[in-house]
């Protein structure tokens, strides 16, 4: 509905603006590597606009709050006073609650898929995803589902905000001080987790700092803590170490947010950000020279990331021919992007997020500290069998259910009532083809051409046969090797 | 043999300066029907609490929570025994077929799990970076057979490590059965393109369509496993041996050792594991008669802290002890005894280089001469049986 309405938002400017317009090549390139699979007249009605205006009006109305309500009991916060008294009690009881936390991890999952495909801000929610990738937590070592929602809710909240911003409350937010063991680092016992990994992965990247600086920063972190009962940050001065510390050639008796300050006044943080945003938009190689322009932009404009977006997505680079189609779809961008193409709706998204756990990426619970590295990576052998199957099932008759979707060996099997349970909500999921190829010409040769330049980002390794009708012409694009890039 | 495969044997042929006999011979007589098992100990397993210097009092003055009672430990000899939980690999370390050698790293430690576990899979010195993974370069040289199913076969984790860049046939495994289903009808046309992306795609359609059939395996082996995500992984990787084409090399994964917090009882957990796992899976190979072609070899991106930290936990350190394990194993104990006194930073020093491991794979276990991809700087360790 609101997709809808943002359409029609924007038709009547497809007719006032005319030949000054990028077109619906540059048009395709902005929308499918800002968001999700745009659709064909999202596509026509950003071709109207010069790339300068696409980007504006890209950036102007950024949602930062999900307008999907929660699973409510999902997000409410359990102290771990409850978890203790679990312990005792039977393994009925245990097991019990394990399918129950299982249930609500799913539901949890399926709550931010409903985001990405109703929302009328897709850049928002890749952003979001941006940041999680970034500022990485678990939910497999927080344990705690509410403070992992609390978590997507900040991301959301800064994610087109001001980076320094962002890094200061991402560094107190509860569920990152559970991940990186921040609420074990002590006066007198350091627990350098966090320390290193702000250091290496959130700020100035590897080789860009010593030893040394590591063990300095914990202890400038010690005392950031949590009030068990709520679940909410809480600093504990007894536990912090108040002497002085040297950080990255600076003295002083700093506390955590004065090391932050430090990592961001370094010109190394803002051109690792603006280089992961590179192979984020852009391509895998960024260019070094144009990463220090756009990092100076950056650091000019104290962190905000508008700008600097603004720079990246109106450069001539991010629209460059050789740079179309090198960037491979990440699970998520595959399937909300294939739901959102074809036009797909379900009540439940649970089998999606499921999905895109056996791809590879399972919201909220990234691999490790680092994240999914992405890129080719997606794609091995296990994963591209898996991406082929969700295609061919998602365009089958009613009746298929999509995957099978739990990897075997996962260590961590839901039970099978659960999974015979998922396997039947996938029914839901319908293709409507009548209805969908309504939106192309008639004219075979344009009719194909249309879809062709819709569907994929360049042209089709093995373009189908002529002749083919409607469902197969669109079966074999989504096929090709070519679909899984952006 | 294809063009590329003669071509590349010529390359490798004109970088070896010995006699023209050795250089013909270097890359063909390379033993591939002897496989290679890694198994990584994901997150940098504690070494310290694996392999214990029980003996050494300054061990119980680092690890007061955490150091291993020395009535609890498993006396190999009057200096050094074994974590508790490595029970079930008793039997093949009294059969002689466990090598365990202390002491692993190299000069200059990053301490960074991503670098660290870069160098480790790369082979290369702490400030040298290098796209291909050692195996990489190791298939480069010498190419497994193109009749084999695949280079090599990844289980438990899809990460490429080792295995990742040029032209190895790497396959990411889950269900084999699965697998087969899935990749017999995979359509693959061989077409170039400028693409790196797209390439890559391609190749992986390519992989999948040869290795689809060859893969699969029902043998029914007499050997339980145990019921965990390792278990699984190798007893996927047992039915891989059983099926009738072969693979060059297994690296199957064990996660969850990056032990900041609370290590006892996570790192007593996955040694349960990772013994158990050894255990069976020499029972399954021994079924069906490879357990003598077999070199299973552990490695991590590194072992942890000396000291133990204020989580009863240890924080990321530099060199560890790690296993050999096989049918052909020379067992015992080699490379140094943790010299605890002699720490750097905390840390201890290391006394073999990792890619001594490597090196001895390469030239004890498959016979390659490995001049040319390690730059023949690694001396091999003897524990590997004639």
């Amino acid at each position: 509905m609101s997709r809808l309405l943002f359409v029609l938002l924007l038709l009547p400017l497809s007719f006032n603006t005319s030949a000054a317009g990028m077109g619906y090549a540059d048009a395709r390139q902005l929308l499918s590597r800002t968001g999700f699979a745009p659709t064909d007249s999202e596509i026509e009605s950003f071709a109207a606009l010069r790339r300068a205006e696409g980007v504006d009006r890209l950036l102007a109305n950024v949602r930062t709050e999900p307008g999907t309500p929660p699973p409510a009991d999902t997000i409410e916060f359990v102290p771990p006073s409850r978890l203790r008294a679990l312990k005792n009690a039977s393994e009925e009881e245990k097991k019990a609650f394990r399918r129950e936390q299982f249930a609500k991890s799913l539901e949890l999952r399926a709550w931010w898929y409903r985001e990405m495909l109703d929302t009328p801000s897709p850049l928002t929610e890749r952003m979001t995803l941006f940041w999680h990738n970034h500022f990485v937590s678990s939910q497999q070592k927080v344990r705690s589902l509410a403070l992992m929602y609390r978590q997507n809710l900040l991301l959301r909240r800064y994610a087109l905000g001001n980076f320094g911003e962002l890094l200061h409350a991402v560094s107190r937010d509860p569920a990152m001080v559970i991940y990186l063991d921040s609420v074990s680092n002590k006066k007198g016992e350091p627990n350098e987790n966090f320390a290193r990994e702000v250091l290496e992965l959130f700020t100035l990247g590897e080789g860009h700092y010593s030893e040394q600086d590591v063990r300095e920063a914990a202890r400038a972190f010690t005392g950031w803590s949590l009030d068990r009962r709520t679940g909410e940050f809480r600093f504990r001065p007894r536990l912090h170490d108040y002497g002085e510390k040297i950080v990255l050639g600076r003295t002083g008796d700093f506390d955590g947010d004065d090391v932050l300050d430090i990592l961001l006044a370094q010109p190394a943080t803002a051109e690792f950000i603006t280089a992961k945003l590179w192979r984020e938009f852009i391509s895998p190689t960024p260019d070094p020279r144009e990463v220090k322009r756009l990092a100076a932009i950056f650091r000019s404009s104290h962190y905000e990331i508008k700008p600097l977006l603004r720079a990246l997505l109106t450069s001539d680079v991010f629209y460059a021919p050789q740079n179309r189609a090198v960037l491979v779809k990440s699970p998520v961008e595959l399937i909300v992007g294939t739901l959102r193409l074809l036009d797909m709706h379900s009540e439940d998204l649970r089998p999606a997020a499921f999905v895109g756990r056996n791809l590879g990426e399972d919201v909220f619970a990234p691999p490790n500290v680092k994240g999914w590295p992405g890129g080719d990576t997606w794609i091995n052998s296990q994963t591209l069998l898996a991406r082929r199957q969700l295609i061919t099932r998602l365009l089958r008759a009613q009746e298929m259910p999509m995957p099978a979707v739990m990897p075997a060996a996962a260590g961590r099997e839901p039970n099978m009532d659960m999974r015979r349970r998922a396997m039947r909500m996938q029914r839901d999921y319908r293709f409507d083809a009548d209805r969908w190829f309504v939106q192309f010409p008639a004219e075979r040769t344009v009719r194909d051409a249309n879809l062709t330049r819709l569907v994929l980002a360049s042209t089709p390794q093995a373009p189908p046969p002529a002749g083919a009708n409607d469902r197969a012409y669109l079966r074999d694009l989504l096929l090709d090797p070519v679909y899984q890039l952006k | 043999m294809q063009r590329r495969d003669f071509l590349r044997l010529l390359g490798t042929a004109a970088l070896i300066p010995w006699s023209t006999d050795l250089a013909f011979a270097a890359a063909p007589r390379a033993d591939y029907q002897r496989l290679l098992v890694l198994v990584e100990l994901k997150g940098g397993n504690d070494g310290l609490n694996t392999v214990i210097p029980y003996a050494d009092d300054e061990y119980y003055r680092l690890r007061p929570r955490l150091g291993i009672a020395r009535d609890q430990v498993m006396q190999l000899d009057e200096f050094t025994g074994l974590h508790p939980s490595l029970k079930a690999l008793l039997p093949l370390w009294q059969a002689k077929e466990v090598a365990i050698v202390q002491g692993v790293g190299y000069p200059q430690p990053n301490l960074s799990h991503f670098r660290s576990i870069e160098i480790w899979d790369t082979a290369t010195d702490s400030d040298e970076y290098r796209e291909q993974g050692w195996l990489t370069q190791l298939f480069t040289a010498a190419p497994p057979p193109r009749s084999f199913a695949a280079d090599g076969v990844l289980l438990g984790s899809q990460e490429l490590g080792p295995l990742t860049g040029g032209r190895t046939r790497a396959i990411a495994l889950n269900n084999p059965e699965a697998f087969a289903r899935q990749g017999r009808n995979m359509p693959a046309p061989a077409v170039r393109t400028s693409n790196p992306a797209l390439a890559h795609l391609l190749k992986v359609k390519d992989d999948i369509r040869q290795a689809a059939e060859d893969l699969k395996s029902d043998y029914d082996f007499r050997t339980e496993f145990p019921q965990t995500a390792f278990g699984n992984n190798l007893k996927t990787a047992a039915q891989v041996v059983a099926a009738s084409t072969g693979v060059a090399a297994i690296r199957v994964t064990l996660n969850g050792f990056d032990t900041h917090s609370n290590q006892l009882a996570t790192q007593t957990r996955l040694l349960a594991e990772f013994a158990g796992g050894m255990a069976a899976f020499k029972s399954a190979l021994q079924e069906i008669g490879k357990w003598d072609s077999t070199l299973i070899m552990t490695y991590a991106e590194f072992g942890r802290r000396a000291h133990e930290n204020g989580s009863t936990g240890t924080d990321h350190g530099t060199a560890s002890a790690h296993f050999l394990i096989g049918g052909k194993v020379k067992g015992g104990l080699s490379g140094e005894r943790p010299a605890l006194t002699q720490l750097e930073n905390g840390n201890l020093r290391h006394a073999v280089d990792f890619r001594q491991l490597y090196t001895t794979a390469a030239e004890r276990w498959w016979q390659l001469p490995t001049r040319n991809v390690f730059g023949g700087r690694f001396r091999p360790l003897d524990v590997v049986r004639a």
